[in-house]
């Protein structure tokens, strides 16, 4: 048990042993990816009230819960990194925020462009949207005071306080958005219940939420092996690494 | 010289915090000319029709406030940093969540407590409803509490860094708005005279919320900063 | 298959502009994202295996000297 742990702090193991995880994972989340694509695109039927452009559905939700899970990964490692003070989290943590950026972008573009045929306008102040646009404000200040410091010790640990502080906060923020919107929810935008979903429809959502994790643990992998070359860039394994011409 | 329990020593930060704020008027004089602009600068953007400005003026009220609170906690710990009394803080046997605490409530005193003194007179020239202005009043004392305890897990964090100023904006704005939705709320609820009671319930539990967790992020925040 | 040929496809009842649209942009965000670590790895590693070549090569040339 300890073992595992004292491996999981060492840099050489870490990188070997997300390359051979990568080897399968990353086939099949492109698969994933690909099929539930093509299903959702061509497959399904579409929804009575919205016609064909519920389509967007299989990947804006996907990427929505995704975004959204990712921020908690990116506290947790941050938890870890202060409590325990292992810079492999350090290392998972900086690498998860730009994943969730991008996918909070891609679940607030798609957002923006089912708005249009469903409600007549591309952006609504509604309680999920707003609450992504926080999110994505969330993730760019983690980045920005990534960024913003020179001892990366340092910055590390100042995300991870200020991940944490999200964290609690994301409730917050979800409750009083929703409580905001549905005092000022105008009338003339309807949603469609989501409650009854029929199975033809839902399948091909959950292949895509399971492949949007897988594609965010790939990414998480892979940004990780990057930075920890950088961060290792002194020792003996990244150098032979360097000089054999980054094969492993 | 005996040390002073951790409750004298607070009381003397926040004496020592309030002295030197007394000691540059201008220092806090800021804020509230910020406020007053801002205010001007609403009805020359949005036009002059009172019903107008006045439906507006809850919301134009509390941003204005908000953003006044977020120019001033920048500079909460920036001096103390400067002249190292706030390593030397940090290295003295007292607890520093409540040291913290002080800190912050001399920036509320001195900032977030003057702007809801003078809120009035501002609601006045906004044509707010006059009836309005006790909630008003009551939900910028609860939520300038809460933005002053938010502001300074910014201010915290940022305070090692050069330029500070503009990313601690990026990092705390998302972290203001449920109370700018409940501030707000609030006043509007007042307006249309519907009890404004549970709005400000609400910033009383965010406000417990604040006091229990920010100053030990604010406290992680201060030790990463120092230590950098 | 739900559409009956490439042009149904294509245009999804008015809505295909949008459905496409939306795809589109997100295949591309995954891409980019997919792309970016492995980008940096290599040119981290190219550029590390340059430093420690002109390294060696200075540090062999101190020796005949």
């Amino acid at each position: 048990m300890w073992t595992f742990f004292h491996k999981l702090g060492s840099p050489p193991w870490l990188y070997g042993i997300s390359g051979s995880i990568l080897r399968w994972l990353l086939p099949l989340t492109l698969l994933a990816l690909a099929t539930g694509l093509v299903w959702g695109l061509l497959f399904t039927a579409p929804d009575f009230r919205q016609g064909n452009s519920y389509r967007i559905i299989y990947i804006h939700v996907p990427a929505a819960v995704v975004a959204l899970a990712g921020y908690y990964v990116m506290a947790l490692a941050g938890a870890i990194n202060l409590i325990w003070k292992m810079k492999m989290a350090d290392v998972a943590m900086r690498s998860a925020a730009p994943i969730g950026a991008a996918l909070t972008f891609i679940a607030l573009v798609t957002g923006a462009i089912w708005g249009k045929p469903t409600w007549g306008t591309w952006w609504v102040w509604d309680a999920r949207i707003t609450s992504m646009l926080i999110l994505l404000f969330l993730y760019l200040g983690v980045i920005a005071l990534y960024e913003a410091f020179d001892n990366k010790e340092a910055a590390g640990k100042a995300c991870a306080v200020l991940s944490l502080v999200g964290m609690v906060n994301i409730p917050i923020i979800y409750k009083s958005v929703d409580w905001w919107y549905s005092l000022h929810q105008p009338a003339s935008i309807k949603f469609t219940g989501e409650s009854s979903i029929d199975p033809s429809m839902l399948y091909p959502l959950l292949l895509m939420i399971g492949a949007f994790y897988a594609l965010f643990t790939c990414c998480l992998l892979m940004n990780m092996r990057a930075e920890l070359l950088s961060r290792e860039a002194r020792t003996n394994w990244v150098r032979k690494l360097a000089l054999s011409g980054g094969r492993d | 010289m005996s040390a002073p329990g951790p409750l004298a020593f607070c009381l003397r930060l926040l004496r020592r915090q309030l002295i030197l704020a007394v000691r540059r008027p201008i220092e806090i004089g800021n804020p509230l000319l910020f406020f007053a602009m801002v205010v001007a600068l609403f009805p020359l953007g949005l036009g002059p029709a009172p019903d107008q400005l006045a439906s507006f003026a809850p919301g134009i009220l509390w941003i204005i406030a908000l953003l006044s609170n977020l120019l001033t906690s920048d500079a909460v710990f920036r001096s103390d940093f400067d002249d190292g009394s706030l390593e030397q803080l940090l290295l003295s046997p007292q607890p520093l969540y409540l040291s913290v605490l002080a800190y912050i409530a001399a920036h509320w005193l001195i900032t977030g407590l003057l702007l809801a003194l003078v809120s009035p007179l501002f609601a006045l020239m906004l044509n707010l409803p006059a009836g309005a202005i006790g909630s008003l009043m009551a939900s910028l004392l609860l939520g300038t509490a809460v933005l002053s305890l938010l502001g300074c897990i910014g201010a915290a964090l940022t305070v090692g860094l050069k330029r500070g100023g503009m990313l601690i904006s990026l990092l705390i704005l998302p972290l203001y708005m449920p109370v700018l939705i409940f501030g707000s709320a609030a006043v509007k609820a007042a307006v249309i005279g519907a009890p404004a009671g549970p709005y400000l319930a609400l910033l009383g539990a965010m406000l417990c919320l604040a006091i229990a967790l920010a100053p030990l992020a604010i406290a992680a925040g201060l030790r990463i900063s120092i230590d950098a | 298959m739900y559409f009956q040929n490439f042009e149904q496809l294509l245009h999804m009842d008015g809505h295909g502009a949008f459905v496409w649209a939306a795809y589109a942009i997100t295949v591309f965000v995954i891409i980019a994202i997919l792309l970016a670590p492995g980008r940096r790895q290599r040119r981290f590693l190219t550029q590390l295996a340059g430093e420690l070549k002109r390294q060696r090569v200075t540090d062999s040339n101190a020796g005949e000297n």
